[in-house]
């Protein structure tokens, strides 16, 4: 028998195979469909947040400017703000900013937004977004001359370098991020510094030491499942155990820092380790598996030990998957808002975070803070705030993947 | 104890090699002679790689297998509690049966070994001299510092037997280590083997015939039983199990009539 016949032959064949393309290009299609509707969603977000961040704003001085000077606002130089500030704020006013930050060594910019701030006072009126700043233009041009005679009207971005090193103010105007990036700098930082070490370490004893029996699947079950608890349950692991149980450690006062309670950086940075530490593990653990048997008993094989097989063979080849989990890890602590609002962040807050000990507020609190005031100025620098976290993200992962690609072997 | 010191190596008594419950290897009992070539044959899948590995201990990275019986190093029992696995290894190289070169520079792979287990003498002078053992030194001494996985399938196995030299083992366990070999490169490695009988032990797994038959002192022919667990069916000068064997079923294997 010819086995042959089974197969379609010539003409048959040919059908048979144009209906295969036609399955293949119908799914072919439907991927790209998937990857079009991704983009446009990327988009979409990235259009949204910009669109906040810039646009026309209606204020009125409550103060004329010429009461203080002659010369026009977009002139003044560092001295003349100085000498101006100098005159007419209070005695008292002037000190205490005086001890924020000595005035001499105050940006040209900072002068004019203590000056625009505390004398002329600006009142903002309404503000608009980007898309209808450019295309209602007419609109909020005759709309601000109706509603506010008086007001000046701008087109502004308030996303400026002044904003970047302003500290929290009531002021919409002359807020900044400078207090929430660095409080969410140190957050990250302890959270990285607590969670990477020990999470490696456990997954290293997990893949290369533990016995494989019925406890150790338990903990990989747990460890598995505990990467998907919400985060709000990890901040009130933080609030009973960092903020109550070892406030002695976590407010300073074990080190004789008197002042403060057990809210401070180091709590919410302990958590946010806790909260990543999964992550981290079974990253690692994935990395560890990757590495190839016959590399172990290669090791092995001429006489290392357990320990020298980890050090010098599996560790530096699961070291870049080992980095990945903790750029995963990293964005998720950067972002992550609920843990640390139960673990008590500062939502106003103007001094910069010095130490592990301190108050502190983040980026994502800030920005939630801002998105639910009232005034539309408000939501403004949210907006702002929103692309300052994304771009602190990119380059963090920025930096971890550079960190990664330097280790990535180069066998 | 003493007494057997002399003559052997490696003797194996009743020894059966477990995975879980499956019993790949059941009742090997062999004499290997030290300084001696001594070669392990028999068709696919009957416990030769098995049987190599619990030789110098690398089983005990398979989870759940075991040995029953005992296996003697030197007159003492390689699986007692008083020999270190480590040292054990250290002792008894190996050379698998894939290339596993390590992710690092030619020199390294050979350096790395012996720098762990302590040597001070001079590390170029031992990675040439390896090098040089390994019928390799020629085609990559003007690429040391380059990554070993650029090395060719043969080339990588080579470098595995220098790595292997290297730490100066007493005896050498190689698993078909000239199976992605061109014969002319099989030829060096079989006199290499020559080479290294005057110092070592080796135990040597292959599929061919004609290479058992020229390199080897001794000859273990392996098969499996009818509970699928390999055994050794016979043991003896590689002259007589070539010429003369007592059982059928090997003179079959190695005329080429079976498997
Ligand atoms: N790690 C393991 N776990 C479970 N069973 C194994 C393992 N390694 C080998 N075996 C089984 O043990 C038996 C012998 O395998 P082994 O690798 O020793 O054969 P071999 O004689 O070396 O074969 P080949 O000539 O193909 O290399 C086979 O049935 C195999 O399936
Ligand atoms: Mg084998």
């Amino acid at each position: 028998m010819n086995t042959n016949n089974y197969y379609p032959q010539a003409q048959e064949f040919q059908k048979e195979l144009n209906s295969r393309y036609r399955v293949a290009s119908i799914w072919q299609s439907l991927f790209l469909f998937a990857l079009l509707i991704a983009v446009l969603s990327l988009t979409a977000l990235m259009y949204n947040v910009i669109d906040g961040a810039f646009g026309y704003i209606a204020y009125e001085y409550k103060n004329d400017p010429s009461e203080f000077t002659s010369t026009p606002v977009n002139e003044l130089t560092q001295e003349e703000l100085l000498t101006i500030l100098q005159s007419n704020l209070s005695s008292g006013a002037y000190k205490k900013l005086n001890n924020e930050q000595a005035m001499q060594t105050r940006s040209q910019a900072d002068l004019l937004n203590l000056f625009l701030e505390r004398l002329v006072q600006v009142d903002t009126k309404q503000t608009w977004t980007m898309t209808e700043s450019i295309f209602q233009r007419e609109k909020i041009l005759q709309e601000t001359a109706s509603n506010y005679p008086e007001a000046r009207i701008e087109f502004r971005s308030w996303l400026t370098p002044q904003f970047l090193v302003s500290p929290m103010s009531s002021r919409a105007e002359f807020a900044g991020v400078r207090t929430a990036v660095l409080g969410s700098l140190w957050l990250v930082g302890i959270a990285i510094a607590f969670a990477l070490p020990i999470g490696t370490g456990a997954a290293i004893y997990l893949q290369e030491y533990a016995p494989k029996n019925w406890f150790t699947s338990l903990i990989q079950i747990n460890i598995n499942n505990l990467a998907g608890v919400p985060s709000i349950v990890y901040g009130m692991l933080g609030l009973a155990v960092f903020v109550r149980l070892l406030e002695p450690l976590t407010s300073g006062s074990m080190f004789g820092i008197s002042d403060a309670n057990g809210r401070t950086i180091l709590s919410a940075g302990l958590t946010m380790g806790i909260l990543v530490l999964p992550l981290i593990i079974i990253n690692a653990q994935e990395a560890i598996k990757a590495v190839p048997d016959s590399l172990r008993q290669a090791s092995f094989g001429v006489g290392a030990t357990r320990w020298q097989t980890v050090w010098h063979h599996v560790l530096p080849n699961a070291l870049p998957g080992i980095l990945t989990g903790s750029i995963l890890a990293l964005s998720r602590a950067l972002g992550e808002t609920a843990p640390l609002i139960v673990v008590g962040a500062s939502t106003f807050i103007s001094v910069d975070p010095d130490g592990p000990f301190s108050k502190f507020t983040a980026l994502p609190i800030q920005i939630y803070q801002w998105t639910t005031r009232a005034q539309s100025e408000f939501h403004a620098i949210a907006a702002s705030g929103i692309v300052v976290l994304l771009v602190l993200l990119l380059t963090l992962n920025a930096t971890a993947i550079l960190l990664r690609n330097q280790f990535q072997r180069k066998y | 104890m003493e007494n057997n010191n002399n003559h052997y190596s490696i003797e194996t008594k009743d020894l059966c090699i477990l995975y879980g419950g499956f019993t790949a290897v059941r009742n090997v009992n062999i004499k290997v002679e030290k300084q001696k070539i001594t070669a392990i044959i028999g068709p696919s899948g009957c416990g030769k790689s098995t049987l190599l590995r619990a030789f110098n201990r690398m089983n005990d990275f398979v989870p759940n297998s075991y040995v029953t019986g005992e296996i003697f190093l030197h007159g003492q029992n390689l699986y007692s509690k008083q020999v270190d696995p480590v040292e054990a290894r250290r002792k008894i190289g190996m050379v698998f049966q894939k290339p596993n070169p390590f992710p690092k520079s030619i020199y390294e792979n050979i350096a790395w070994g012996a720098r762990i287990n302590g040597f001070k003498g001079k590390m170029d002078e031992l990675v040439e001299q390896s090098l040089r053992s390994a019928a390799l030194w020629d085609e990559v001494k003007d690429k040391l510092h380059q990554s070993a996985y650029a090395l060719s399938g043969g080339q990588q196995q080579r470098l595995c037997i220098a790595r292997t030299i290297a730490i100066q083992p007493e005896i050498i366990l190689m698993d078909e280590p000239a199976s992605a070999l061109d014969p002319i490169s099989t030829l060096r490695i079989e006199d290499l083997m020559q080479e290294l009988k005057k110092n070592y032990t080796i135990i040597i797994v292959t599929h061919n015939m004609q290479q058992a038959a020229r390199v080897s002192d001794y000859t273990a022919m392996m098969m499996i039983d009818d509970n699928r667990s390999g055994g050794v069916i016979e043991f003896d000068e590689t002259k007589k199990i070539f010429t003369r064997p007592s059982d059928k079923r090997t003179e079959d294997y190695v005329t080429g009539r079976f498997g």
